[in-house]
């Protein structure tokens, strides 16, 4: 077991070091030092109220820490928004999935970097173009859905998830970022996600994954960091680790 | 996702999916619900035609039109606003202040052109200042346009001093009593309206994320879409609406009444319910607002016809809307 350094290799894709944050008078974040290695899985554990959700959202520009530096692709504190991480290839996989029932798979994939024809001084979506698109992006990672013209309203919860995850790789996202992707999802249905997890791998996009289930995360991480009341306790490699292990890491049981 | 393919997966190639055969879709619940407005219009013209000869000759039909130009064009107004899942309250007081603005600036001496602008420019205004005061200020929408329904009611009598300003132009006649064919200037500029709005609702980035909004608003402003604008763009829209309505009012009449048509209000929500587009937003489209009028329209032109005492027609769309929504559950 590696005790955390505190210095991120230089290779690594998203690294930061020193973080501080605070809400008021509650200390969420203490000299938190992380990294996520490119094509690697990376997993990030730990019980209710420990900073996972705090770190992330920092990461993504959700939050502003207070102390701290995060390095993304060589620039140091890149984003001062979520959308801004977006365009630099940061893609969160939000836990409500941030779909819209109403518009079909098509849209939703492609919500708010439409396609457009430019047709005289207007610019028309091109349908067609996004459909194709569409299709392709399912196919890439092995989505069945009946349609890219289906509603996502019709779509059971993995299939919403898998098209949420989609939509961020499409994006041509470098990182992507899960927090807690099958927690709402019966066994197939996860089992379902977490192949697609793995494709993302094949496909050389790092993961920083979010979650509460210790077994998902020896299958599915190649390193996994753990955390505790606000600060990093250990990172590990996850093929050499055990899950009793990560468990009295969670818990600070010795 | 292996386990969860199917065989036909695949199989089919084109984007829009499964077309199941029309019998099955006729007998589909959602199906009624989805096209209540042209089944409506279609039932009453048919009880109507029956019951009454003269309702299906040409004169009567353009009549119709004609008259179901001003709701129309409001009903599409109207559609923007409930598609980003709020209402807009205020739209016949904008129409009255339009055309009190309309015919003030005739008066005044500007020339009709200008007094139209003028009305389109005021009640857009009206509109914008609903959506700023109903995203910026945080208030709900039934409030800002109760609020401003009252305000620009009240600004609308104090500038005519309650008095019906004529308007006495050629442009205007025109406008009101041109036609081709059967259609008059004023249905076939409703029909305009309608093509832009569906091009813009369906054809745009600006519709997607309307509907987006109106869906979702959480989804669509954690994908970076600036929500609180898209709101705005919609009472303004809305607003437009209304200036255009209250052009076609103003033609229809020949003066600018200081008198507010709350049936109108009460029609064009009546309209997108029938429609189908849905109140909690995201869901519509605007041929079926359109039908709606329409239908509404029929409706008190055939009751009017078998000489039934005006009395009852609010009754009749009463039912007729209740009734709607009663089909509107069925919508998947």
């Amino acid at each position: 077991m590696i005790a955390p350094q505190s210095e991120a290799p230089p290779e690594a894709i998203l690294s930061c070091s020193g973080l501080g944050k605070h809400f008021g008078p509650v200390r969420a974040l203490t000299d938190v030092s992380f990294w996520a290695m490119p094509g690697e899985v990376t997993a990030l554990i730990g019980d209710n109220g420990a900073g996972k959700s705090t770190l992330v959202r920092c990461l993504v520009g959700v939050h502003r820490p207070d102390e701290g530096k995060i390095r993304f692709d060589g620039r140091i504190n890149p984003f001062s928004s979520p959308d801004e991480a977006r365009k630099s290839g940061i893609e969160t996989v939000h836990q409500n999935l941030a779909l819209v029932d109403e518009l079909t798979v098509a849209q939703n994939l492609y919500l708010n970097r439409e396609i457009v024809r430019r047709i005289g001084p207007f610019n028309f979506l091109d349908r067609g173009a996004m459909n194709r698109g569409a299709h392709a992006m399912l196919l890439r990672l092995s989505i069945n859905v009946p349609s890219v013209g289906q509603r996502v309203r019709r779509l059971s919860g993995g299939q919403r998830q898998a098209i949420s995850i989609c939509r961020a790789v499409g994006a041509g996202a470098k990182v992507v970022v899960m927090d807690e992707p099958t927690a709402a999802l019966g066994v197939q249905e996860t089992a379902n996600v977490e192949a697609l997890i793995r494709r993302l791998k094949e496909e050389k996009v790092s993961v920083i994954l979010v979650s509460h289930n210790f077994d998902q995360v020896r299958r599915l991480s190649d390193q996994v960091w753990v955390m505790r009341a606000g600060r990093v306790v250990a990172s590990v490699r996850s093929a050499e680790t055990t899950g009793n292990q990560l468990v009295a890491l969670v818990t600070g049981a010795n | 996702m292996s386990s969860e393919r199917t065989p036909t997966f695949g199989a089919r190639d084109t984007d829009e999916g499964r077309r199941p055969s029309w019998a099955a879709i006729l007998l589909t619940p959602s199906f009624w619900a989805d096209w209540a407005s042209a089944v409506g219009l279609i039932g009453l013209v048919i009880l109507f035609g029956i019951l009454q000869p003269v309702f299906l000759t040409p004169p009567n039909i353009q009549a119709l039109l004609l008259a179901s130009a001003i709701l129309i064009v409001l009903s599409i107004g109207q559609t923007f606003v409930v598609m980003t899942a709020g209402i807009d309250l205020s739209l016949a007081a904008s129409v009255m202040l339009g055309a009190i603005v309309l015919g003030m600036t005739n008066a005044a001496g500007w020339g009709i052109g200008t007094a139209c602008i003028a009305a389109l420019l005021v009640t857009s205004l009206i509109g914008f200042l609903n959506g700023l005061l109903i995203t910026l200020g945080k208030i709900p929408d039934f409030v800002v346009t109760l609020g401003s329904l009252s305000a620009v009611t009240g600004l609308a009598l104090i500038l005519s001093g309650g008095e019906p300003i004529m308007v006495g132009s050629t442009f205007l006649l025109r406008l009101a009593s041109g036609s081709i064919g059967i259609f008059g200037y004023p249905f076939l500029i409703a029909v305009a309206v309608a093509a832009i709005s569906h091009v813009v609702l369906y054809h745009t980035r600006f519709g997607i994320h309307l509907m987006a909004t109106g869906g979702q608003q959480e989804s669509a402003r954690s994908l970076g879409i600036h929500t609180g604008r898209i709101r705005v763009a919609a009472y303004t829209i809305s607003g437009l609406c209304a200036g255009v309505t209250s052009i076609l009012l103003v033609s229809r009449i020949g003066s600018a009444e200081p008198t507010i048509n709350t049936n109108l209000l009460l029609n064009s929500v009546a309209a997108v319910v029938l429609g189908g587009v849905s109140l909690f937003g995201g869901r519509g489209s605007i041929l079926g607002p359109l039908l709606g009028a329409l239908m509404l329209t029929t409706l008190v032109n055939g009751l009017t016809l078998l000489s039934v005492s005006a009395f009852y027609q609010p009754l009749a769309v009463g039912f007729i809307v209740v009734l709607a929504a009663l089909i509107m559950r069925y919508q998947k």
